[in-house]
């Protein structure tokens, strides 16, 4: 381990900006997308049931 | 009672054995997806896990670039899966292409995102990496730019599909894109030997012995696996999506909502 401190490893060596800038974006990007593809299956779903709801009423 | 076996679910061919043509068909491959994703979302975080604390605890600081050459364990990963989602999909959208099978047409629109994804996070990593390294954050260098124009080619492919109406139509238009799409893959692989590149060589070569300490090919293996996982889950999540949007009005569907 090339850590002493926590202060240390949050600096990388002078370099904290580009490391941590490039693991929290991929982190930021990788939730977002999970979120986004849940919200889509979600709202697809919702909407085939309000269309089978609608299709049962009418033919009813 | 002649009742095709399919709107059952249960084949009758699944009882002489396997047989994966089944899974072909979207109301068959629908609830698989569905079982599988939350399995290989479990294996992305462990790989992703064991990956990290290999990344941050275990592997050396570099001798040459210090701490920054840490960016190398997610901007290495990101960028095989660019390329690598890139190939599956065209794969899938060739094989839609020649079959007209309907659920080849949906994966491959279920990669694409993801893909774009990974190619934004290795030029976002690439070019927090060349500040420091190279004194600049872009140079019009031909590793860059051919990974750079696979970003324009996910774009161009969902824009098409988004584009036209007909899904089976836009599979097609899309099939094509892709399938020509597919020489850039290795421009992007061989630029660094092809050109004069700014960017260094081959980080892992198929040809020769490791020449990074092993603890760091440990770790951008992990992370690799860890990304590959993960884009398996999304790509489930958003084809079972892409089914209930594309597949509102046959039958089978009802018996899943």
């Amino acid at each position: 381990m090339s850590w002493g401190s926590f202060n240390e490893f949050a600096a990388m060596g002078g370099y904290g900006l580009y490391v941590w800038g490039s693991y929290a974006v991929t982190a930021i990007v990788l939730a977002a997308e999970l979120v986004l593809v849940r919200r889509r299956k979600r709202v697809a779903h919702q909407h085939l049931l309000r269309l089978r709801g609608a299709s049962i009423g009418s033919s009813e | 009672m002649n009742r095709p076996s399919s709107i059952a679910g249960q084949p009758s061919a699944a009882a002489t054995g396997p047989n994966w043509y089944r899974y072909a068909s979207p109301q068959t491959f629908f609830p698989l997806a569905g079982k599988l994703a939350p399995w290989f979302a479990v294996a992305a975080v462990l790989f992703g896990v064991a990956g990290l604390y290999v990344a941050f605890f275990v592997a050396p600081t570099d001798q040459q670039q210090g701490e920054v050459y840490r960016v190398i364990f997610i901007h290495v990963p990101a960028a095989w899966m660019s390329m690598f989602l890139y190939v599956v999909m065209a794969f899938w959208a060739g094989l839609g292409l020649a079959f007209h099978t309907r659920l080849s047409g949906m994966m491959a629109s279920a990669l694409a995102p993801t893909g774009a994804w990974f190619t934004f996070i290795a030029l976002w990593t690439g070019s927090l990496w060349g500040k420091p390294t190279w004194g600049t954050w872009w140079v019009w260098d031909a590793r860059l730019t051919s990974e750079l124009i696979l970003l324009f080619l996910y774009f161009g492919f969902l824009a098409l599909q988004a584009a036209i109406d007909d899904p089976r139509r836009a599979d097609r238009a899309c099939a094509l894109l892709a399938l020509v799409g597919v020489v850039n893959i290795p421009v992007i692989y061989f630029s660094v030997k092809w050109w004069n590149t700014l960017h260094q060589g081959a980080s892992v070569s198929f040809t020769r012995a490791p020449t990074m300490a092993a603890t760091m090919f440990i770790g951008m293996v992990l992370l690799a696996l860890s990304f590959w996982m993960y884009s398996i889950a999304v790509a489930f999540v958003r084809v079972r999506a892409i089914i209930l949007e594309r597949e509102q009005r046959s039958d089978w569907i009802t018996e899943v909502v």
